[in-house]
């Protein structure tokens, strides 16, 4: 059947900010629907409040809505747009419950839009567990029992009757937030008040556990002529307990027979078939016991999932691009399979290697957060390697992850016992693969690493070949061609045998042997079809086999390093540099050649850049990436300042190794990233900064905390995102913070620092390319300096700074970019207090600000950036129009609109090993998954959209509940006096009220927690607060008034209710509060937005 | 213990022994199968055939009692990346490795599987060689250039049932049908027994009288090995039926026969189609469907138009949506109609399943007719 005719007009809505369980897939997913509606002719209008994402570039829809994602606000849009048709299935949950919500509420009927994709009795059947598991039985497959409850009781009842452990899962909700485990009454009756919160429709499933089934999932897509197929199947290595997003998982299946995989392929097919998805994609999950073979289903997303991003880049059938074509009319057979450019889609994709994906974790982040992995969703990220057995693609996915151990043996060896390794084996929690190569070098059997794991036998013995192999590598009396060949084709890097063979001079010791002997990898082709049709794509990994596919080329080409896996304080954000970078080296005649481990970016899409080689970002694996692009053509260089901090700390090994590194030197990275450099770098500009000093002992660090004064900040050197960094009061405070610091050594000293209170936190982001600084943007936060500026939100054009300020940011920025040497972006931090401009850190690279500052400003960034790292000049781009003619960041138009952007928070993902929620309270260590841009012509406006993109809309009127510091007590008057004013009761503990009193604002005394019964907590969580303001105070501990306002805060997070932690965000908040209350705010397209700054700044 | 591997045209892999330690020769084809290695070694199809998997992990769930396709493995040789050390599946009864010793299956493991897919598929499907013995490739070519070629192989008698048996319905008994074995696998009276369906199987060699002897409602004609331009016994054995208006349903070498039957033509392909993941039009319904393949010969007859055969109107039912070939014909005017493809699967997708349906509708209309 040909495309629809009835449709011209296409809305869709993306999935928001980056959250747990939903992340960067959906902008992959989302970009390529755009692009593909797009090319058929249609108008297309999107709504997504992310600025960080590709799907939200102008160019990429007709009309661009970053507005929050409420029903109130997309209604606007529609108003606006009039679209025949709303695609919401490619938005994750988010777009997928709003889509519901405009259903129900009536308004796609009253603008006559119609739900394209999926229909929402579709949805229902699939979203709806009861209903689904009724569906399931009535085509005879089977599932596990349940019962949907409303209360506490009924839950209590079911659990009685299927007996326990039974899962809790809320309704409505994804990445299983709110779900789990109760193995007792006490625990039910607490998860399941927490679950029926979550559960928008306030229902809880209560089902029997089939906890340690082995569990698989299907990827399948259907046309609007019944034809279906299945795209991939993926097995998880982590048995049924552990969320298949924590988990690792393997593609394809690897231990089903042909009879199993039709059994669950003929289950999973009439599954959908009943639930009537009408086209496009959806994922269903199994289990199967291991013992006799029992499959039941678990579930269906009625729509393209994180495991059809994962799909889509382990088969390179592109399952986000096809449903689009689906949904507007389309069939299967009508649509050519990219890859092959002859076959149709209308196929089911077949594998000649094997794909490993894992998850990658932040528990650091969150202290006292449960660390063990179940129903719930926890990772922030992933990474996917393929390989051509399952050993080689273990390896690199493991080394991928960078987390501190980069695959077996290379991190301290373990003096546990098998017993003690069995034990630990029975606990689900990150890294349980090493535990099982541990135990098992410990003299553990197959067979009881599986039974304590869970895992199949099969991926154990595989686990367990690998032991050998390493221990056959430590043992030879020398290391033969023949083995070190062996070694390889496991997927052992030359890290890891490093390891295991001192005498070799580590890693580049080993290198050499290795290219001596001649033992290098090759590069296959993911082609779909297992080589009987040949590839058109040039979407390559490595493999120690025996042909290369690597086409030669005459372009000179360019390699991008990406950012790796997602996690906090290094995301979303990376990924549109680097895109953007693809994007502007191919305008400039370059061959793009991306190279990256994270499936859920749209850099790995395959046909973002000429080249794709989906592999790990370790040096070793980009070194070998670039010697085979050099043997396929000229080389111009390798960027590695869009990525983050990742490809950034490869930038000096690659140069040593003889690869030309474009833009800003290693030498001058180091500069600006190493500290002691970086202080003679302000020394020589006269710029200010801190006072500071390093100490590798408590001692040192007591006697510079002393000269400079409490409080100070402490940190590890060179971290991202802030990692392990406080503000320390006292000695006592210190003490344990240098204790803790394991790492701490001449090597990685602890950086003491004096902490600027109360100062007003400046980010900047420039571009510089040896002569003209181009300031793309200023940006003022509205927290104070001490909350990160990953996490505070902040606004641009800045609010209250003047423009003097802003020339003298513009000068200190100009100085270090030339003083440090940068070609390219730079991002600097700034703290003004006292009318004193100090800097806090400048980074060379591509910020995590840069796709918000691009959006804001109608300038991209990344864009210019790459080019200069080819050497391109400021003025030249100004020509070529890549950037404005005249100007820049510091001197916005005076109409130009207010950009605030939020950070998006995942404390309620967390809970204490009690299950109490973990402390949200905001410091200089980085705790956001993501964020939200709110864009409108006055900061009221602007502040009220990104609090309602971020958290939903901020209340108008009700109660609000204050709780202060005592420093924080006189600011924060007025803005409550304001809410007063608006007819917002008051509630405030003693200090706080009495402070409120005498300044005439009323307001009713309520108990500290620790004041027990009646208190303001038992208030907040029974509903009765719309608003908390806490600032907290007080030495972190477990008592006094920090503990209080942990309570206080926790429960502002089970309630769902706005918890501000700054008077300043106070302050903003009434802005916003009074702008919602004019009830004037409206929306517009960014493209609008852009045509209009553009207009006053001389470029078309 | 290593291995060598010798294409026909002189490309040389080196690899370890896997399954029987010896020498072995064949036509080398590559099955793209992600599952089902078990039902591909023992489908008769692919009798003097070496299969190279292009899967890379072969025998992780082990071998079984139940997923047989027949009596014994066929397959001439086989050629595997990544053998699995050990079975992990709830019905393994022992290891793949042990069985291929145990019926003497000659293997290779640790090719390039991909490059030599790869030569395959610019190639063309070629006589290959795998030895554990011969150390020199050229000794070992020259025993492959010896070996006979595939185009005008008769090689369904050799794979055939010798003496007659008999398949029961399952349940109540609707029809009685004669099977011609020229390879058959044991899922498909396996399905026609669900609906009620008696087989008796035939050899290879019998007559239409034998296939009509007992008065079946309807005839099959089963995949099978080998060139369909050399197997006129069979041809001859269709023509009987054909004239006796029987009902008369072909799959894979059936199809190939039924066309020949027809006077239609039948070609080599390049490679082949060999794979669990083929898409397949269905003309008459027009929707797809995943099919399982196993055929190297094609039935020659144009796709536009219906042509004319000394039994009347044949159409072409059935399309290969990757390349246009001949996937199934239709009789408009005689009870016949067959597919070059598996609606048994055994590997493979069920999406055709309900084509033996179709054969036995296609009977009972017959009997309201008679
Ligand atoms: N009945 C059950 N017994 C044991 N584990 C389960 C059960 N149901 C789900 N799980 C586990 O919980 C995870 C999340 O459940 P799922 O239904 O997939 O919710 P979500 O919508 O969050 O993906 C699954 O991946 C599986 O590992
Ligand atoms: N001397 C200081 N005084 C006050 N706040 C500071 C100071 N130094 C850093 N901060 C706060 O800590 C946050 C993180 O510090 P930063 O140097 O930017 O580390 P990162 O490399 O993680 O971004 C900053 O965003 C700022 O809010
Ligand atoms: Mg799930
Ligand atoms: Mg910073």
């Amino acid at each position: 059947m040909p495309k629809r005719t009835d449709i011209e007009h296409v809305m869709v809505i993306g999935s928001g900010p980056i959250l747990i369980g939903q992340a960067a897939e959906f902008d992959y997913s989302g970009t390529q629907a755009c692009r593909v509606l797009k090319a058929e002719g249609l108008r297309v209008s999107l709504v997504n409040s992310n600025p960080a994402t590709i799907m939200t570039d102008p160019g990429i829809a007709d009309a661009t809505y970053v507005e929050p994602l409420t029903p109130e606000f997309v209604e606007k849009v529609i108003a606006h747009e009039r679209p025949d048709a709303l695609l919401a299935t490619l938005g994750g949950q988010t777009a997928l419950n709003i889509a519901i919500g405009l259903f129900e509420n009536g308004v796609l009927e009253k603008y006559g839009v119609q739900l394209i994709g999926a229909d929402v009795d579709a949805i229902n059947r699939g979203e709806d567990r009861q209903i689904f598991k009724d569906i399931v039985r009535s085509i005879g497959a089977d599932a596990p029992r349940s019962t949907v409850c409303g209360t506490v009781e009924e839950a209590l009842a079911t659990a009685a009757e299927v007996g326990y452990p039974v899962v809790i899962r809320p309704s409505f909700t994804m990445g299983g937030l709110g779900s789990g485990f109760a193995t007792d009454e006490a625990m039910l009756r607490r998860m399941a008040a927490h679950g029926l919160a979550d559960s928008p429709v306030h229902t809880v499933l209560i089902e029997e556990s089939v906890l340690g089934w082995k569990e698989y999932e299907l990827e399948l897509m259907r046309d609007r002529s019944d034809n279906v197929v299945v795209i991939c199947s993926i097995e998880n290595i982590d048995a049924m307990g552990v969320h298949t997003g924590d988990s690792v998982t393997v593609a394809p299946a690897m231990t089903l027979t042909d009879r199993e995989y039709q059994q669950m392929r003929d289950v999973g097919i009439a599954v959908l078939r009943a639930v009537g998805v009408d086209t496009g994609g959806c994922n269903i999950q199994f289990a199967v016991n291991p013992v006799d073979g029992r499959l039941v289903v678990i579930e269906m997303n009625p729509r393209v999932s994180r495991s059809s991003a994962l799909a889509s880049k382990a088969t390179g059938f592109p399952i986000a691009k096809i449903a689009a074509k689906l949904a507007i009319g389309y069939t299967l057979d009508e649509i050519t399979n990219d890859i092959t450019g002859v076959t149709p889609a209308a196929f089911e994709p077949t594998l000649d290697y094997v794909v490993v994906k894992i998850p990658r974790f932040a528990f650091e982040k969150f202290p006292g957060a449960d660390p063990r992995l179940t129903t719930t969703m926890k990772s922030v990220g992933e990474v996917m390697s393929l390989g051509r057995n399952f050993p080689e693609a273990l390896g690199k996915a493991m080394r991928s992850t960078e987390t501190k151990v980069a695959g077996f043996w290379t991190g301290p060896a373990t003096e546990r016992s098998a017993e003690e390794l069995l034990d630990a084996l029975r606990v689900p929690v990150d890294g349980r693969l090493y535990l099982a190569e541990e135990a098992l070098a410990a003299g553990a059997t197959v067979e009881q690493v599986a039974e304590a794991s869970g895992f199949d036998p099969w991926f154990v013995d595989q686990i367990l070949l690998v032991h050998e192999i390493g221990v056959a590598v430590r043992d030879a009396p020398s290391l033969t061609p023949e083995l070190l060949r062996r070694a390889k084709r496991y997927g052992l890097s030359d890290r890891q045998i490093a390891a295991l063979r001192p005498e070799l001079a580590g890693e580049d010791g080993v290198r050499r042997l290795r290219w001596r002997l001649g033992i290098r990898p090759v590069y296959k082709t993911v082609d779909t079809c297992a080589a009987e049709f040949a590839a058109r794509t040039p979407y390559h990994y490595s493999s120690y086999d025996e042909e290369n596919e690597v086409a030669p080329r005459e372009k000179p080409a360019v390699l991008i390093l990406g950012s790796g896996p997602n996690r906090i304080g290094q995301g979303i954000e990376f990924d549109y540099s680097c895109v953007h970078a693809v994007m502007a080296l191919q305008d400039a005649g370059y061959e793009a050649v991306m190279v990256n481990c994270n499936p859920e970016t749209v850099s790995t899409d395959y046909d973002t850049a000429d080249r794709l080689y989906f592999e790990p970002l370790t040096f070793e694996d980009v070194l070998e990436v670039v010697e085979a692009e050099r043997a396929a053509g000229p080389v111009a260089g390798v960027i590695c300042t869009l990525g983050g901090q990742t490809p950034l700390a490869l930038a000096q090994r690659l140069k040593d190794a003889g690869v030309p590194v474009l833009g800003t030197s290693p030498e001058s990275i180091d500069d600006a990233e190493h500290r002691g450099a970086f202080s003679r770098v302000l020394h020589d500009t006269g710029l200010l900064a801190p006072k500071h000093g390093m100490a590798t002992t408590f001692a040192e660090a007591r006697e510079i905390a002393a000269g400079i004064g409490y409080p100070v900040l402490v940190r590890p050197s060179y971290v991202l995102g802030g990692r392990g960094m406080e503000i320390v009061y006292d000695d006592a405070t210190l003490e344990a913070y240098i204790a803790k610091a394991t790492e701490v050594s001449p090597e990685h000293p602890v950086l003491v620092d004096r902490f600027l209170e109360d100062a007003v936190e400046v980010d900047v982001d420039a571009l510089y390319d040896g002569t003209e600084l181009y300031l793309g943007g200023v940006m003022e936060h509205i927290e104070e300096a001490g909350i990160h500026s990953g996490d505070s939100s902040c606004a641009l054009p800045p609010i209250t700074l003047g423009s003097a300020d802003l020339l003298a940011i513009r000068a200190a920025t100009e100085k270090l970019a030339a003083r440090i040497g940068v070609r390219g972006l730079l991002n600097v931090q700034y703290a003004v207090k006292d009318d004193l401009l100090y800097v806090l850190e400048a980074n060379p690279r591509a910020s995590r600000t840069v796709p918000f500052v691009s959006k804001a400003t109608a300038v991209q960034l990344a864009k210019a950036a790459a080019r200069i790292a080819v050497g391109e000049t400021i003025a030249g781009l100004r020509a070529a129009g890549v950037l404005p003619a005249t100007g820049d960041g510091t001197d916005l138009p005076d109409d130009a609109p207010i950009a605030v952007k939020e950070a998006v928070l995942p404390f309620h993902r967390f809970r204490t090993e009690e299950g109490h929620g973990v402390d949200t309270v905001l410091g200089p260590e980085m705790k956001s998954t993501g964020e939200v841009m709110g864009l409108d012509s006055e900061f009221g406006r602007a502040f009220a959209k990104s609090q309602a993109a971020a958290y939903g809309s901020l209340p108008t009127e009700g109660t609000v509940f204050v709780s202060l510091a005592n420093r924080d007590k006189r600011s924060a008057v007025f803005p409550i006096k304001r809410l007063a004013d608006l007819g917002f009761r008051v509630l405030a503990t003693t200090g706080t009220a009495q402070v409120l009193r005498r300044n005439g604002v009323h307001c009713e005394v309520v108990g500290k927690f620790s004041d027990g019964p009646g208190n303001c907590v038992e208030r907040i969580l029974d509903g009765e607060v719309d608003i908390v303001v806490n600032t907290p105070f007080g030495s972190p501990g477990n008592s006094g008034p920090r503990l209080d306002g942990y309570e206080i805060r926790t429960a502002a997070v089970a309630a769902n209710i706005p918890c501000i932690t700054t008077v300043q965000g106070m302050a903003a908040a009434v802005q916003g509060i009074e702008a919602l209350r004019r009830g004037d705010i409206g929306v517009r397209s960014l493209q609008d937005v852009h045509r209009a700054l553009l207009a006053t700044r001389g470029t078309a | 213990m290593s291995a060598i591997l010798v294409l026909e045209d002189g490309r040389t892999f080196r690899g370890e022994a896997y399954g029987a330690v010896g020498t072995t020769v064949g036509e080398a084809v590559f099955a793209t199968g992600m599952t089902g290695y078990q039902e591909t070694l023992t489908d008769p199809s692919y009798s003097h055939q070496v299969v190279v998997m292009t899967a890379p992990h072969i025998g992780n769930t082990g071998v079984n009692g139940e997923d047989d396709e027949s009596s014994r493995m066929w397959v001439a040789g086989f050629v595997v990346r990544d053998p699995a050390r050990r079975p992990a599946n709830w019905r393994a009864t022992g290891s793949l490795d042990d069985e291929l010793v145990r019926q003497g299956v000659v293997g290779i493991s640790g090719v390039d599987t991909r490059a030599l897919t790869r030569h395959l598929r610019e190639r063309g499907a070629m006589r290959v060689g795998i030895s554990s013995e011969i150390s020199d490739p050229d000794e070992l070519l020259a025993r492959v250039t010896a070996a006979e070629t595939m185009t005008g192989a008769d090689l369904a008698p050799g794979v055939s049932t010798d003496r007659p048996y008999v398949v029961p319905a399952v349940g109540e008994k609707r029809f009685t049908i004669a099977a011609l074995d020229l390879g058959i696998k044991t899922a498909t009276p396996r399905y026609l027994a669900e609906l009620g369906v008696e087989t008796h199987v035939l050899p290879a060699t019998a007559t239409a009288a034998d296939l009509l002897a007992a008065g079946p409602d309807g005839v099959f004609l089963s995949n099978g090995p080998g060139d369909p331009a050399a197997a006129d016994y069979a041809v001859e054995a269709v023509r009987g039926v054909l004239d006796a208006r029987r009902p008369l349903f072909g799959i894979c070498f059936g199809n190939q026969i039924l066309g020949r039957a027809l006077g239609l033509g039948t070609y080599k392909l390049r490679f082949g189609h060999r794979g669990l993941n083929q898409p397949v039009l269905d003309r008459v319904s027009n929707t797809v469907r995943v099919t399982s393949h196993n055929h190297g010969f094609a039935v020659d007859a144009p796709l536009d138009r219906a042509t004319d055969t000394p039994y009347g109107r044949v159409e072409v039912s059935h399309v290969g949506l990757n390349d246009d070939v001949v996937e199934g014909l239709r009789c408009l005017d005689v009870p016949a109609f067959s597919v070059q493809f598996h609606p048994e699967a055994a590997a493979g997708p069920h999406d055709a399943a309900p084509l033996f349906q179709r054969f036995v509708d296609l009977m009972s209309a017959q009997r309201e007719n008679a």
